[in-house]
């Protein structure tokens, strides 16, 4: 069979074909136990259902906005379970699966896109930095963040690395090609993850790029390669060992893991007006969760106990989300004043005494009947 | 003809027209060619004018003030939309050190007729980097005009007198009024259309000059209303950069008492230099000091608390209020 995809690339690198078989790669043997099939079956299902409660709760005008991950589980958690406690993982703002893996509460989640707080979560705890919504300026941070590693002199077999998650569509921001020359040129231990989901918005890689993404690296490089986006073990696989290498002084990274936008950019976004149906439904055929469920299948690694399992943790938790969501509470008006300085600042503290005083007015008032 | 227009359809009216009217004119940004931008103000421009003339760009701010900066050299009219408010600020240099320079490095022998569109302002739920009001940066480099509209008659004509002009212009569109509608001569003259430089009194007063632009012209032109006991003056600035001072300075004399409101903080804002100018120019005729209504200095909060960020008609009625207290 020859190596090449129609358009002379390369193949993905895949693990698990949509048919749920599995397959040896040369470069990106994996050795997993049973055990963490149905750990990543798990994660997949849970956090779908995260996304789908999400989904619903903005259209009950619980949160004013969600960004879904459909379609995208699998480059999640199979980059994110990847990684170690000390290693340290800076999204964008679709990284409910990694959010979900580094241990982050998903009501946090609920709590920034409700507009409760701004991300809020301490990324120390968790290592996961705060999700970033400017395009593509946490792959610098990211990258500074190894650099502080290798400072340390933190890395070593047994030592820490990064992992920078940005989309296609962020690959054309200067910040980005900025972080791969500055994690080039220090060798820092950084990997960048590129989930290339085929759309930024409305628009389709090619108004982003001539040639495919992963290759872009060898310009700056460092190596770069293309993963099945939708093969939780590829995703697993290969950012294991790019994390590996990292890690142990082989410097830098690019993954782009292939896979595709399931649903709207945000619950805003109306994508009928871009992008055709058929384009759906050729990738619902390579789902991330009914492939692995296919292999677990035929493999007798899950029986119909587990998965009935699952999907009752699933409901569950969903049921636990909404009534989450709705009680988050409501930040104080003087919560506009936190968190501006850490030192005392006159400015904010005048501002502040004068709108409380302000504020106060109004209840003197509703006391007298109102203005 | 005379069409009710939303401000946001009155902006793709006058692209459209402008765009008619002039084959150098383009329209560039993130999403603005098939799905016709995120608040559909360059809907079906691609349509019609092709993907030559309404580019989808990379998802890059400095890309896309820089080229429309080479695509003007070459004898172009560029309009970029600029996503949201907060996400200008990767075209900084772009736009500060380049745009805005161009004609006093090059001594007057290039112009750069580059437009900016960018949504601004907050007070729709959105998260952070969607609702701020970054105005005073561009009024504060020289170099360039910084417009806002309030209305969609304004918009229409604006967005047009942005594009012929031969300066850079920033033109910041109103977002969470991009749909409220009034009646637009859509056939008229450019000539019967008031200069972009200049202020418009939006409602007449005799006791105090309330003065405002963009979003804030309704929540001024309500908090009027309902001022019963006085007589409120509502100047709409429309030019941020330049100020028509003749006009505020000629209601401020009638009047003599000036209320500023904007959504940006007050903390070096385009209240704090209107203030200060017309307290020089109006020293004699000011019956109080210029008071300012604005934003506190603190990041944009969270969406679940900007109903007590954004100066609204309380606030501004507190502040007529205060005036009055001199
Ligand atoms: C600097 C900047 N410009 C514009 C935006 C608005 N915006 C938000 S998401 C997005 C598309 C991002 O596409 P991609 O990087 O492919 O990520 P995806 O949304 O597909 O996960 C745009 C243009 C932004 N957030 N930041
Ligand atoms: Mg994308």
């Amino acid at each position: 069979m020859s190596n090449n995809t129609a358009h002379g690339e390369p193949e993905l690198v895949q693990l698990l074909t949509p048919d749920g078989e599995l397959r040896d790669h040369p470069d990106y043997p994996l050795e997993i136990s049973t055990e963490e099939i149905r750990g990543l079956y798990r994660d997949l299902v849970l956090v779908r259902r995260v996304d789908t409660e999400a989904v619903a709760l903005q259209r009950q005008g619980e949160l004013g906005l969600w960004a879904s991950l459909l379609g995208q589980e699998a480059a999640q958690i199979g980059s994110a379970r990847a990684l170690r406690p000390q290693d340290m993982a800076f999204p964008s703002y679709r990284e409910h699966g990694v959010a979900w893996a580094r241990g982050v509460a998903p009501k946090e989640l609920l709590g920034l896109f409700r507009g409760v707080t701004n991300g809020g979560w301490d990324p120390a705890q968790y290592g996961l930095h705060l999700y970033t919504i400017v395009i593509g300026s946490q792959t610098l941070h990211a990258t500074g963040y190894a650099m502080g590693i290798q400072r340390d002199g933190a890395t070593g077999e047994d030592g820490s690395a990064v992992v920078a998650y940005f989309g296609d569509g962020a690959s054309s921001q200067g910040d980005t090609s900025e972080a791969f020359t500055f994690a080039a040129v220090n060798n820092a231990p950084v990997v960048f993850f590129c989930q290339n989901n085929q759309w930024a918005i409305s628009e389709p890689p090619d108004r982003q790029m001539r040639v495919p993404l992963y290759r872009r690296a060898a310009g700056f490089g460092f190596p770069g390669v293309r993963i099945d986006g939708n093969d939780v073990l590829a995703s697993l696989a290969v950012t294991r060992k790019a994390m590996q290498q990292a890690r142990e002084g082989q410097g830098p990274m690019l993954i782009e893991a292939f896979t595709y936008r399931m649903g709207a950019h945000t619950t805003n976004d109306d994508p009928t007006r871009y992008r055709v149906p058929a384009e759906l439904e050729e990738w619902k055929a390579k789902d991330p969760i009914l492939r692995l469920r296919a292999h677990m299948q035929a493999q007798g690694i899950a029986g119909d106990d587990f998965f009935t399992e699952v999907e009752s943790e699933a409901d569950r938790l969903g049921e636990q989300l909404r009534a989450e969501c709705r009680s988050l509470p409501d930040p104080a008006p003087l919560d506009i004043f936190h968190e501006v300085y850490a030192e005392p600042n006159t400015q904010i503290d005048l501002q502040r005494a004068e709108f409380a005083d302000y504020l106060a007015s109004f209840e003197d008032a509703g006391a007298e009947g109102g203005r | 003809m005379s069409v009710n227009l939303t401000i946001g359809k009155a902006i793709n009216a006058g692209l459209r027209r402008a765009m008619e009217s002039d084959p150098k004119v383009l329209v560039m940004g993130e999403d603005v060619g098939r799905l016709g931008g995120v608040f559909r103000v360059t809907d079906q421009l691609h349509k019609d004018f092709g993907a030559d003339r309404v580019i989808d760009t990379p998802l890059a701010e400095s890309g896309i003030v820089g080229t429309a900066i080479g695509l003007a050299l070459r004898g172009y009219r560029p309009v970029c939309e600029i996503q949201f408010d907060g996400f200008f600020f990767p075209a900084t240099n772009q736009t500060f050190s380049q745009l805005a320079k161009m004609r006093r490095r090059s001594a007057g022998a290039l112009s750069v007729p580059v437009v900016l569109r960018i949504p601004y302002g907050g007070g729709i739920g959105a998260v952070e980097h969607h609702s701020e009001s970054p105005e005073a940066y561009f009024a504060h480099t020289a170099g360039l005009r910084v417009v806002t509209v309030a209305n969609a008659v304004d918009a229409y004509w604006m967005i047009q007198q942005a594009i012929t002009s031969p300066d850079p212009v920033v033109f910041f569109e109103p977002k969470r009024r991009y749909y409220d509608k009034a009646e637009v001569d859509t056939d008229a003259s450019p000539d019967s259309a008031a200069a972009m430089g200049s202020a418009r009194i939006a409602r007449q007063g005799s006791d105090l000059t309330l003065l405002a632009y963009g979003p804030m012209v309704k929540t001024a032109l309500q908090a009027a209303e309902a001022e019963t006991e006085r007589s409120i003056e509502v100047v709409d600035l429309r030019s941020l950069a330049p100020v028509d001072y003749a006009t505020v300075e000629e209601s401020v004399r009638r009047t003599g008492r000036l209320v500023i409101a904007h959504e940006a903080p007050v903390t070096g804002g385009i209240g704090g230099e209107v203030a200060a100018r017309i307290t020089e120019s109006c020293f004699y005729h000011l019956e109080s000091p210029v008071i300012r209504v604005g934003a506190f200095d603190t990041p944009y909060p969270q969406s679940r608390l900007e109903e007590h960020y954004l100066p609204d008609l309380d606030r501004i009625l507190d502040g007529v209020d205060r005036a009055f207290t001199y």
